[in-house]
């Protein structure tokens, strides 16, 4: 792999550019593997990545329908943090954090990480006193995070409605400080990039269609380039996880729904943090390109397009345009939609299926991307010992037989 | 934007109608007692587990900013055609059963 660095970066100009090397190839693609991925999304990639770094599996394809990151990875809105309710998901999505705070040395890929802080807007007493609790939960799971009052929101929210005389009038806010934003296709191509320089062959443009199964083993798959032969498969294709179930004949608790965002034209820079509203259901952050990335709730019935319907649309506005009274006049550039995978305590769903040797990393539905690092690794780990990592022994497919459910619903902010 | 056809007030705009999972779902018995021992996987299969279809599936919507009622549609998932409507209770008309 040809390292990336200020060096390379000079030298490579003065070449006028013509060096720069193919970051991942695209190798044909072999009979038989140890381990495939389906999925070429972030924790297909970051699967791939430490199954080859961190259990030294190399023989490993990941198989991708289309191209890589261009499913959910590369249409969120690229939030992360780790301020959840329950000790399971603080300590799962603060190890994602911490990766991600290394990420892009570990790669050598930039991820554009920026940690200018998480703001969670409070609107009303009752969300104060909920949020209030929900703080010391995190406190209590080791998350830091402040409490600050509406001043200091001010402060850091400029244009933010922080008057009396708003319709949902701010109380205070949650500020997680190492929380904040990353380049979400960065992350796909720096893992993909990092796990190719380990042996790993990436076969995009090439779906999955079904499972040969034996006894109730995975033998192998079958694609739209042939048949390959793997004792272990892992899934990780996010909405369309109840379509690779149904090839192998089990069936999941997950709904598949559009969620969509949008993006304004560019403005000057106007603030740093990512701001949340769960009472408005909106929230909003400004990428290093200036334009305004604002999302909001889920359009709420099952779908598999990857558009969104302009009611949805209408309400994320119309939240922004709340909080923002000064951005009513900004133009809107893009508006796009993912099909993200819903389960009922919005947790995820990471670990071993009905069949043998066939594994799944799914369920993160709206707030995925921030666990790319952590989901990647831990399934990793169960797929290379073939049980789960401490860290997501709690996420079973098991737990809706056992009901020992992780309920994350509302409990930190809205779905992200 | 979808037109939905409520079986009682005709076409309206799909903002009017909520969605509310998946038709036909049989609540499971033991023997014909109605509070008999149901396994756990069972209850886990009828409470959480879904088809999730890519593809026309059956569905249970509810007109309810409108005349608040329920009744069954055949749609699509992925063009979010709608092939047909039916009411609560009925069979989905032929060529749209599983
Ligand atoms: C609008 C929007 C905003 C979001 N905002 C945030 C946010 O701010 N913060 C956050 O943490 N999360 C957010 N999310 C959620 C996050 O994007 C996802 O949870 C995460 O990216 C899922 O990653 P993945 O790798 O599992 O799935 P994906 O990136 O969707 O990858 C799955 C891949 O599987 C492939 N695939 C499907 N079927 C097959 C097949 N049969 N064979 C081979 N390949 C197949 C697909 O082509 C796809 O590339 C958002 C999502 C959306 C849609
Ligand atoms: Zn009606």
């Amino acid at each position: 792999m040809q390292r990336y660095s200020v060096l390379s970066l000079a030298r490579n100009a003065i070449r006028h550019h013509e060096g720069w090397q193919q970051a991942w190839r695209s190798p044909d693609l072999k009979s038989e593997y140890d381990v495939v991925v389906i999925g070429g999304g972030g924790h297909g990639l970051a699967t791939a990545y430490y199954l080859a770094k961190e259990h030294g599996i190399t023989n490993v394809a990941v198989v991708e329908a289309g191209w890589i990151g261009g499913g959910n990875t590369g249409r969120n809105t690229t939030v992360i943090r780790s301020n959840y309710l329950f000790p399971q998901s603080a300590k799962f999505y603060d190890f994602s954090l911490n990766l991600f705070e290394d990420l892009s040395q570990e790669l050598n890929f930039n991820v554009m990480l920026r940690q200018a802080g998480m703001l969670t807007l409070l609107h009303s007493r009752h969300d104060v006193e909920v949020m209030r609790r929900n703080l010391n939960s995190m406190h209590m799971n080791g998350i830091e995070a402040d409490w600050i009052d509406t001043s200091e929101v001010s402060r850091l929210a400029p244009g933010l409605n922080c008057g009396a005389d708003a319709h949902y009038p701010i109380q205070g806010a949650i500020l997680q400080k190492r929380g904040g934003v990353a380049r979400h296709d960065g992350v796909a191509w720096g893992y993909a990039r990092a796990a190719d320089a380990l042996g790993v062959d990436i076969i995009q443009q090439c779906a999955v269609t079904g499972f040969d199964i034996k006894n109730g083993q995975v033998q192998g798959v079958q694609t739209t380039r042939g048949t390959i032969k793997a004792k272990k498969v892992a899934i990780a294709v996010a909405g369309h996880s109840s379509v690779l179930a149904d090839m192998a004949g089990f069936r999941l608790p997950v709904t598949s729904l559009a969620l969509q965002a949008c993006v304004s034209e560019p403005l000057k820079p106007v603030f740093d943090v990512t701001i949340m509203s769960p009472t408005t259901g909106v929230y909003i952050s400004q990428s290093d390109k200036g334009e305004m990335v604002m999302g909001g709730m889920l359009d709420m019935y099952p779908s598999y397009a990857q558009r969104g319907n302009i009611g949805t649309l209408e309400h994320i506005i119309a939240g922004i345009v709340e909080l923002f009274p000064n951005l009513s006049r900004v133009k809107l550039m893009r508006q796009w939609a993912g099909i993200v995978d819903i389960v009922h305590d919005s947790s995820p769903i990471i670990g071993h299926t009905p069949v043998e040797g066939l594994y799944i990393n799914c369920g993160f539905g709206t707030g995925g991307f921030k666990a790319t690092p952590a989901g990647g690794w831990t399934l990793a780990y169960t797929v290379a010992h073939d049980k789960p990592h401490k860290l997501n022994e709690a996420f079973t497919l098991k737990r809706f037989e056992t009901g020992e459910f992780i309920d994350e619903m509302g409990a930190a902010g809205i779905s992200h | 934007m979808m037109k939905i056809t409520c079986p009682w007030c005709g076409v309206r705009g799909e903002e009017e109608f909520t969605h509310g999972g998946p038709s036909h779902l049989a609540r499971p018995v033991v023997g014909d007692n109605p509070m008999g021992d149901v396994s756990d996987a069972d209850w886990a299969d009828y409470l959480f587990m879904r088809d999730n279809v890519k593809g026309v599936s059956l569905e249970r919507w509810g007109h309810i900013q409108g005349c608040g009622q329920w009744f069954n549609m055949a749609r699509d998932s992925v063009t979010h055609e709608i092939h047909a409507v039916y009411k609560m209770g009925e069979q989905p008309p032929e060529g749209w059963r599983s």
